[in-house]
């Protein structure tokens, strides 16, 4: 097996927030024991709800956030002893927004080539060169060179965005809802140009969405997150075909395919999705879960793997699957 | 049965310094109570301003033309801005997109409940607040007197939604015109949402304009639906009808272009639409959709295309007839 590229090792991160004057700073866990590990060409998909931690998870890959604890691995090195440019050069986000995250008042190629001047690579002449092809390569007409942000569209802008996170030819991607500000038919082809950028240029991609029908889409492996913790993972097929944990099951029941007939699930969840600052003792889950015990509530379920595939419930014993207690399918 | 909702020939127009911007040209539909209309399409095809044309909540300066504009048999067009006020949010309710900018920072959330009922009937603070919290549980809000209290930073974005949704049914309306009310909150809070949305709307039978760019929503929740394209309603019918037999090619192009887990097969392709939505300022010649059609011919960018009704409820704007549309859909889909 190929070695990981990225692997994450049991990453905390905590911020302090203010309880109000007067009041002690609390400890917020955003990212609560995470260990994770993405293979070369692999495309990983992250999902879990808004407040579960994905970005704060992606921002700590990038290198622009330092785990309060555990070890972050690039290629096998220790993150914290690359150099911020050296790293750069090695992974890549593109972000949710592509009307804030470009430049207002930088030219297209001036955008796309900024990590190029950066790392002072190659000449100027070499620059336009490199650009232009990269704009071929993402779909971009070359007379687009000299415009603004302002007189694209949402996506010619998202592959703006892609086109400036690829030129230096980064071995890991990591996209932040990368279609989600687009239109339908926009969004499709976006998600086109990644599938094919990822095999022409091998790239890894670890792909943060809400939207699970982009990621059984475009990802080979799933995790799902659930308050700074991973409660599943597992290969992409397998996990929307046979999901292990309630919360994944959950997330799974609220995509609504366009099927008539079929109505709105009920996903039995509750609205309440905890307060961060305040997580629930035992399992995370366990107060919106419809399988919870007296057990779940006293105690935090343990890792459980097995066949590669991880999942974070009392329904699966130490010993493996359960099929008496495997109440979901 | 006779329409709660009738629009005939919607147009809006925008002067503009580089010409008049016809965003919503020549929208018709009806609705009853009881039944959901979605109107679907993408970013700019008119399915906002439609709504906002049918409340009289236009920007300034754009102006609103419509040869029939009927609720419950009263003419809208000729209310003036007195009267309208009275039927928004008493009979017609409408739910925005973003639950963070429309409810008031500065207010309670018991505050801005109660607004609605006081500003509409004659009834007591008391009744007022007593309804607030009936509703708030109604929508599966926990401890609803205590969130009275609360202001809207004080909670998250679906049960700010939850209360966007309350809030529109303090009077009861016949109506509700929901604008993306999902678009912003994560899927299983979508989920809850639509849900509790179709719940309601069969308990009080209320009419629901349903706005989303969202193919998936629209399946599971609407009887009808309407998709727009560029100001033009191109194609209407059952929600069956549009979902089994797509007409339209912008229909079919949207349809293919969306993933679906167990359909769509990762490595492959997805369907795309090429090219981009033609400027809506000034005269357009021919059909809007023309220049991104793969199936467009020479008549195509020249002669106007009407909306062709082909059975009752059922009708599509283009040049083809629906057999070679339905043909086109199927090779597609071969391929």
């Amino acid at each position: 097996m190929t070695p990981p590229v990225l692997e994450i090792r049991e990453v905390e991160r905590r911020f302090w927030v203010s309880g109000g004057a007067f009041k002690a700073t609390r400890a917020l866990s955003a990212v609560a024991g995470v260990s994770l590990a993405v293979r070369r060409g692999e495309v990983l998909g992250l999902v879990g709800e808004s407040g579960c931690g994905k970005t704060t998870l992606a921002r700590m890959m990038l290198g622009l956030l330092k785990p309060t604890s555990g070890t972050i691995l690039f290629g096998g090195e220790p993150i914290e002893t690359l150099d911020r440019a050296a790293l750069a050069r090695r992974v890549q986000p593109v972000f949710q927004d592509p009307y804030s995250s470009l430049n207002p008042r930088k030219s297209i190629g001036s955008i796309i080539g900024l990590p190029l001047r950066v790392h002072k690579l190659g000449t100027r002449a070499e620059w336009r060169q490199r650009i232009e092809e990269m704009m071929d390569r993402v779909g971009l007409a070359r007379r687009l060179y000299r415009s603004y942000p302002s007189q694209l569209s949402g996506g010619q802008r998202q592959r703006v965005a892609i086109a400036r996170a690829l030129i230096m030819r980064p071995e890991v991607v990591i996209c932040d809802e990368p279609t989600s500000a687009l239109d339908v038919s926009v969004q499709s082809q976006i998600l086109n140009l990644l599938q094919d950028l990822q095999r022409d240029f091998n790239l890894t991609y670890v792909v943060i969405s809400h939207n699970l029908a982009v990621v059984e889409h475009l990802a080979t492996r799933v995790a799902v997150m659930y308050l700074g913790r991973i409660v599943e993972e597992n290969e992409t097929t397998a996990l929307f075909r046979a999901p292990r944990h309630p919360y994944t099951e959950a997330l799974l029941a609220s995509v609504l395919t366009p099927e008539p007939g079929l109505g709105v699930p009920d996903t039995h969840l509750g609205i309440a999705f905890p307060n961060p600052l305040e997580p629930p003792a035992g399992c995370p889950f366990h107060p919106r879960c419809p399988h919870a015990t007296a057990l779940c509530a006293a105690r935090a379920p343990e890792r459980h793997s097995f066949d590669g595939a991880i999942a974070e419930c009392h329904l699966y014993d130490e010993i493996g699957v359960n099929e008496d207690k495997l109440v979901i399918r | 049965m006779t329409a709660l909702l009738a629009v005939e020939e919607l147009h809006v127009e925008i002067p503009l310094a580089l010409g008049t911007l016809r965003p919503v040209r020549g929208v018709s539909f009806e609705i009853e109570r009881g039944k959901t209309l979605s109107i679907v399409g993408e970013s700019g095809c008119g399915k906002s301003l439609t709504s906002l044309a049918i409340m009289n909540l236009l920007p300034r300066g754009a102006r609103r033309t419509a040869t029939r504009l009927s609720y419950g048999g009263s003419d809208l067009l000729g209310l003036d801005e007195r009267a309208m006020a009275d039927l928004r949010g008493n009979e017609i309710a409408m739910i925005f997109q973003e639950p963070m900018t429309s409810l008031n920072p500065a207010f309670t959330i018991g505050n801005q409940l109660e607004e609605a009922l006081l500003r509409h009937r004659k009834v007591a603070r008391t009744e007022a607040r007593a309804r607030a919290v009936y509703l708030l549980e109604k929508v599966g809000i926990t401890a609803a007197p205590e969130r009275l209290r609360q202001y809207p930073h004080q909670l998250s974005g679906g049960l700010r939604q939850r209360v966007m949704i309350a809030m529109a049914l303090m009077c009861g309306p016949k109506l509700i015109i929901a604008d993306e009310p999902t678009t912003a909150l994560d899927v299983t809070i979508q989920a809850q949402i639509l849900h509790l949305l179709a719940a309601l709307r069969r308990e009080f039978e209320m009419g629901v304009i349903l706005i989303t760019h969202d193919l998936g929503v629209v399946a599971r929740i609407a009887d009808r639906v309407a998709v727009m394209y560029a100001g033009e309603i191109v194609e209407s019918g059952s929600v069956e009808e549009i979902f089994a037999r797509p007409l339209h090619p912008y229909t079919q192009g949207l349809m293919r272009c969306i993933p679906v887990p167990g359909r769509s097969r990762r490595g492959e392709h997805l369907g795309s639409i090429p090219g981009m939505v033609p400027s809506l300022i000034g005269a357009l010649r021919g059909c809007a959709f023309s220049n991104r059609c793969s199936h467009a011919f020479e008549r195509c960018a020249v002669e106007s295309v009407p909306l062709r009704e082909i059975a009752p409820d059922r009708a599509y704007r283009c040049l083809l007839s629906a057999e070679a549309c339905a043909r086109n859909a199927l090779e597609a889909a071969a391929q």
